[in-house]
């Protein structure tokens, strides 16, 4: 059979042969898979956001319908939420940029000379995924915490007022979301400036610009692909994170994410359509920031 | 303190005691040179010997182990590279991958804040021949077309100092010839100063007021083309720039106006004032073009050498000229090239043909033959030397 196969095969003439089934063949699992573990949930998901309570059933019983006032309810009850989860994932991100850019620039250019060291900065960018994301967030919510030798000596030094909180804060949620997306934004940065040809920020100081143009000029477009990746990857799973934010992480009552709406209607409120839609509203909010960034930011000859 | 306006006229270049060590390699060793304000200097050397490394110092992008260099009078060694009034065309042209053509070639008159970059650089491209894709990227452009925009993106700014590192390699014939009169055109209109790194000894000599032989990071001899065509001091220049029949032997008698040399039985005499060394074993050496083939013996002339019967071992016409291999005993292969003045060959291959040149053709050099190894065989000059060397070599055995 795999012998026809093949000389039935040959005997085609060269242009047939590039529309033979056999590449769609090879799609076929990843095809199936992508139908099965993504469109079958979005179906489901698209279709319980629009159900309505049922008749006479008890609380969590809903029924099919084209409910689209379940979508204007969570908005309006939850529109705090909702900004608050872009506006802390913003702000992370924006933070884990700016920490892992110098650091991505100097283990991709300036240490090109050290490959040890470059290999050795890696690991340690990479290192605490060997931890539970978990654990380490419970760590530093145990660090932070009011009974913390940190926060104790920061009060007995009189920086810290004595009775201000570090978790539950604001501040607090941001910075346990820059702090275990960081990895996230620090790869991608360090491929594109590892591939960085210097020779190109030798032409622009010849060419009189300082080395604050050059960086502006010349640097941070080339480097482009991997801040839109960085960002993109920081981004997308910041603002529909529920761990950091959470009463038993980093998080507080007023510091509450989307992420922490949508489980608190889906394990405890059994209000399954009100978390669905926000699901559905963080997913397509994100899939349009996205969509406006990628575009504006001008990358796709880059890429 | 970026440089605000256009240079009225080119700047001096000079480099005292220039040394440049990489970790574990000597690149130049001890560099002297003086470049006179508005000159169009030419660097010529084989792959490797320090031509980019002497560029990239002068524009400040590497800093020389010792030695200091001097623009225009003033000590730059410790200036920045963007704080330098020289601009570079890169041997990698290094054009900005994300700028469209005529933005690459504005960059440096928008840092300088000169008044109407956009006019000013579609005038360069012009220049260039290449204002119809002044929107494309780089990549979208062919080699020589990026060349030429590297041209064009250093030379709008009219520098005093203009630092160009094989900025024709991957023009086709003819439009390198056009390239270069046009960069001589603007290099005189201005006055700028030029220092050209070239592989093609034609371009340099053409082109060039002076041309330096560079080798192994030092600089062979200096000169005006030529000067250094006609007298070579090392037997590298003689063999880098031109070809060159080299005889060695010792200095049998010297007398105030000559020496002569007895290589292989025959009296070879060179004019005292082109002899570097006169005593002891001496190379002695003639152009191809300046020896002369007869049938029979030639009448013995004192103002004349004369070089044993040989062999004629190849012949090839080249139109203007014709290229003889003639295989003496004890010498060697000479070549010889006559002009076609009149019909076919001057001798057959296989005739016996005797070989002379005027004295005062001559020319004695400092060291011996055989320190003309290329150090580096990966340039295309080099290989082009080697494949010529093979090529003869495989002449000789038939
Ligand atoms: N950064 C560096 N580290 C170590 N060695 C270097 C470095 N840059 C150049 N070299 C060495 O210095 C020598 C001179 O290099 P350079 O680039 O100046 O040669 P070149 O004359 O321009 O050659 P080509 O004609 O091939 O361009 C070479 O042998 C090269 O290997
Ligand atoms: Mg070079």
């Amino acid at each position: 059979m795999a012998f026809a196969a093949f000389s039935t095969a040959e005997a085609q003439p060269q242009a047939q042969r590039k529309r033979s089934p056999i590449a769609l063949f090879l799609l076929l699992p990843g095809i199936a898979y992508l139908v099965l573990f993504f469109l079958t949930p979005l179906v489901s998901l698209i279709l319980t956001s629009l159900q309505a309570p049922s008749e006479f059933g008890d609380i969590g019983v809903y029924d099919y319908a084209f409910n689209w006032q379940n979508y204007v309810d969570v908005v309006t009850l939850y529109w705090p939420h909702i900004l608050r989860s872009f506006g802390y994932a913003l702000v992370a991100t924006i933070a884990a940029l700016v920490i892992s850019y110098p650091l991505a620039y100097f283990i991709g250019v300036k240490a090109r000379r050290w490959p040890l060291l470059q290999s050795l900065m890696l690991v340690l960018v990479i290192a605490p995924f060997f931890i539970s994301f978990l654990l380490r967030t419970l760590a530093w919510k145990q660090i932070l915490s009011d009974e913390s030798f940190i926060i104790t000596s920061l009060k007995a030094l009189s920086l810290m007022a004595p009775d201000a909180h570090f978790t539950g804060t604001p501040f607090a949620v941001i910075f346990g979301l820059t702090y275990n997306f960081i990895p996230f934004m620090t790869l991608p940065l360090y491929t594109t400036l590892e591939r960085l040809d210097v020779r190109y920020l030798e032409a622009g100081s010849d060419l009189y610009a300082n080395p604050f143009h050059v960086f502006r000029k010349v640097t941070i477009p080339l480097s482009m692909p991997g801040i839109v990746a960085g960002t993109l990857l920081t981004f997308i799973p910041a603002a529909g994170d529920y761990v950091n934010a959470s009463r038993d992480f980093l998080g507080g009552p007023d510091t509450q994410m989307m992420g922490n709406v949508i489980e608190a209607n889906f394990l405890v409120l059994l209000n399954y359509p009100a978390a669905a839609a926000l699901s559905i509203i963080l997913m397509a909010a994100i899939l349009v920031l996205v969509g406006i960034y990628v575009k504006r930011s001008g990358t796709e000859d880059l890429l | 303190m970026a440089i605000r306006e256009f240079a009225e006229r080119g700047a001096d270049l000079e480099l005292v005691g220039i040394q440049k060590r990489f970790p574990g390699f000597t690149a130049i060793e001890n560099l002297d040179l003086k470049i006179p304000a508005g000159s169009f200097f030419a660097l010529l050397g084989p792959s490797g010997c320090g031509k980019t490394t002497t560029l990239r110092l002068v524009a400040g992008l590497e800093e020389p182990t010792q030695g200091r260099i001097l623009i225009g009078g003033s000590d730059v060694t410790s200036t920045r590279a963007h704080e330098r009034p020289v601009n570079t065309v890169f041997q990698s042209y290094a054009l900005f991958p994300h700028m469209t053509i005529i933005e690459n070639v504005a960059f440096g008159l928008k840092r300088r804040k000169i008044a109407d970059p956009m006019a000013k650089a579609h005038e360069a491209l012009k220049l260039v021949e290449l204002d119809h894709i002044a929107q494309r990227k780089p990549q979208q452009l062919s080699g020589g077309q990026q060349q030429r925009v590297a041209l064009a993106r250093a030379i709008v700014n009219r520098p005093a100092l203009l630092l160009l590192d094989e900025p024709l390699g991957a023009l086709d014939l003819k439009l390198r010839r056009q390239m270069q009169l046009e960069l001589k055109a603007i290099q005189e209109e201005v006055g700028l100063t030029f220092l050209h790194v070239t592989h093609d000894q034609e371009e340099a000599m053409t082109m060039a007021d002076t041309v330096a032989v560079m080798n192994k990071g030092a600089i062979e001899q200096m000169g005006a083309p030529e000067e250094l065509y006609e007298l070579p001091r090392t037997a590298f220049v003689a063999n880098f720039l031109g070809q060159s029949n080299l005889f060695t032997g010792q200095v049998v008698s010297t007398t105030a106006d000559a020496i002569t040399v007895e290589s292989a039985g025959a009296r070879i005499v060179v004019p005292a004032a082109r002899a570097q060394r006169h005593q002891g074993e001496v190379t002695v050496g003639v152009r191809p073009e300046k020896v002369s083939l007869h049938r029979e013996a030639p009448a013995a002339d004192a103002n004349r050498n004369v070089l044993a019967p040989g062999r004629v071992v190849d012949v090839s016409f080249s139109g203007v000229s014709t290229q003889y291999l003639v295989e003496i005993p004890g010498h060697g292969t000479v070549m010889v090239f006559a002009q076609n003045i009149g019909f076919g060959p001057v001798a057959g291959l296989g005739s016996e043909v005797w070989i002379s040149w005027a004295v005062e053709h001559g020319f004695g050099l400092e060291d011996g033959p055989d320190e003309t190894r290329f150090q580096d065989d990966a340039s295309t000059t080099s290989l082009a030397a080697l494949h010529r060397e093979a090529l003869v070599s495989e002449l000789e055995e038939h």
